[in-house]
């Protein structure tokens, strides 16, 4: 393609479709639909120019998905509630009024769930680039242990991660003098944070790798030494191409906060059913569980239209 | 048939020298179930994936019906499961549909009709077929116009067009994403954890619980999930680049 050759503004309407000029990529526009639909990408493209962000188009010509939606699951909530109403003894306060008096410690339950996904999703982030910057490093050892912890922790599942650091790290550490408690919560956000390291690792590589070569050539004639180049020129630019599948991460992140209520934390799932055993009315099932499905729907979804238009926004350029 | 006894054994002394307790090589009852538990992964990580597939392949037809109201509940289906916690789906249908699904049993007390097995293949079948929906759909809207125009030339009718031209096509331009899926399918399977089916993660759990051999069972579970989907993905890395349709993806 002519386009990756050069960055040349006079060359810009070729560019048309290509908002990431990938090195040797496919076809533009197939590049554009494809790539954009899972949100992880695998390192299963050829390694010096992996396919480079899982970026852009996603649901563009999508059927619009409107309010209708939201009502239609509201409307679905609200026949829930109906027939676990009618089915419910008589005697029994109603199915909407368990709900709404619930709804204070199920509101506590998932401001854990989202204190969770912020801190997993911050250390995860930090931890990511430094492995994804080492994934690009000049030296092979460094290179083949950043591929190998990248590889590893994202062929592991989350639940296992989970498991691993709950079951294998200490309930609190000792530096001196001081006792850091480690909780429950604490922990299964670093088991989950390992996870998101590990793809936001991948990510940094395949941004890196998407600016075109010619940019790397021009720091080196301006005489940029490579940490300058990097900090200075590829990163910035990178930042822009990683937010939209970050942010996908990040809302995938968030729907698997719920596992850590399998290793004992209590969350919003956890909640749930502690709710649900002291309730004990069978009625009550299909309507609490339908509530937290929504909540986080409504928590992640307008996330997920967001990160569309953000990409959507980043291809005009 | 080979004898396996020298290398269980070699297990056995390995435990009684180091204290690297893996009953499950040694002791003839954890062998058996976790190698049961193994098993039972395989199958519903395989089951998950022909079903998810399936569903994307059937839902990518739906989305380009000309009823509005079917496109509207397909993609409705797919917003909703793709934004909402897989845990908390599975527990939604094991618990919260699953306690109308009873059926008697001879001795009178209720039992499921779908157990929890069945359940979890078709909670996570409908789970990873969301995204299969939104993957074969931008596989189909790859495939050039022309293309189309021209089976439609030849008096291919919409389905037979959609089955022998569309989807072959899309199928090869939306391998990569598909695989991305599938991967994540296949990890996602240890969730059927949390309502107890008895696969590989449950079983470890029971080994571990009743022999408090935990971070050898750990390293154990963690070593054969990662060596299962590194295998996954060397395998579809491969099929991906056989299946590469030349012009439409990186040489």
């Amino acid at each position: 393609m002519i386009t990756n050759a050069t960055d040349l503004p006079v060359l810009k309407p070729f560019r048309l479709f290509s908002p990431l000029p990938a090195c040797g990529e496919r076809s533009p526009r197939v590049a554009r639909r494809v790539r954009g639909i899972f949100h992880w990408r695998r390192a299963t493209e050829s390694p010096p120019h992996p396919d480079p962000l899982p970026a852009s188009g996603e649901r563009e010509s999508a059927p619009p998905l409107t309010t209708t939606h939201a009502w239609l699951l509201i409307a679905a909530l609200v026949l829930a509630v109906g027939i676990g109403q009618a089915a419910a003894a008589p005697a029994a306060p109603s199915v909407l009024a368990t709900l709404i008096k619930w709804t204070p410690l199920l509101a506590q339950g998932f401001a854990l769930n989202i204190a969770m996904s912020f801190l997993a999703m911050g250390i995860g982030t930090a931890l990511g680039f430094a492995l994804g910057l080492a994934l690009i490093s000049l030296h092979r050892p460094v290179r083949g242990v950043a591929w190998f912890l990248t590889e590893f922790f994202r062929n592991a599942p989350w639940l296992v991660l989970l498991f691993y650091c709950m079951l294998l790290l200490p309930f609190e550490l000792r530096i001196g003098d001081t006792i850091i408690p480690l909780p429950g919560w604490m922990k299964s956000t670093l088991g989950l944070s390992l996870a998101v390291m590990a793809n936001v690792a991948e990510l940094v590589r395949g941004a890196v790798n998407s600016i075109p070569f010619g940019q790397w050539e021009a720091s080196e004639a301006l005489a940029f030494t490579r940490m300058q180049t990097l900090r200075m020129v590829i990163l910035p630019q990178c930042i822009k191409r990683m937010t939209p599948p970050w942010m996908n991460l990040y809302a995938i992140l968030t729907v698997g906060t719920p596992l850590t209520s399998v290793v004992g934390v209590s969350e919003a799932m956890t909640l749930t059913g502690d709710i649900l055993a002291a309730e004990n009315r069978s009625e009550l099932l299909v309507p609490m569980y339908l509530y937290l499905l929504l909540w986080f729907f409504l928590y992640c979804y307008p996330i997920a239209r967001f990160t569309v238009s953000l990409e959507r926004r980043f291809q005009v350029r | 048939m080979i004898n396996f006894t020298p290398l269980w054994d070699w297990f056995r002394t390995l435990h009684e020298s180091t204290g690297v307790n893996l009953t499950i090589f040694y002791d003839p009852f954890d062998r058996a179930r976790f190698f049961h538990g193994f098993l039972t992964s395989l199958r519903l990580m395989a089951l998950c994936l022909v079903a998810s597939v399936v569903i994307g392949v059937v839902g990518a037809w739906i989305q380009r019906s000309r009823v509005a109201l079917l496109r509207a509940l397909t993609q409705g289906y797919v917003q909703f499961f793709r934004n909402t916690p897989p845990l908390v789906q599975l527990y939604f249908f094991y618990f919260a549909l699953g306690s109308y699904l009873k059926l008697t049993s001879p001795t009178g007390l209720p039992v499921p009709a779908v157990s929890n097995f069945t359940w979890a293949a078709i909670g996570l079948s409908l789970y990873a077929g969301a995204f299969n929906i939104e993957i074969f759909r931008a596989g189909i809207e790859a495939v050039p116009r022309e293309t189309i125009e021209a089976a439609e030339a030849l008096g291919y009718s919409r389905l037979k067009a959609y089955v022998y031209i569309i989807l072959p096509l899309a199928f090869r331009i939306s391998l990569p994403a598909l695989n991305n899926n599938l991967v994540n399918l296949v990890k996602t399977t240890t969730i059927a954890y949390a309502i107890a089916v008895p696969e590989m993660l449950y079983v470890a759990n029971q080994i571990w619980s009743d022999e408090l051999n935990v971070p050898e069972m750990m390293n154990v579970l963690l070593i054969i999930y990662v060596s299962l989907v590194g295998l996954l993905v060397l395998i579809m890395g491969r099929w991906e680049r056989a299946m590469r349709v030349p012009g439409y993806s990186p040489s």
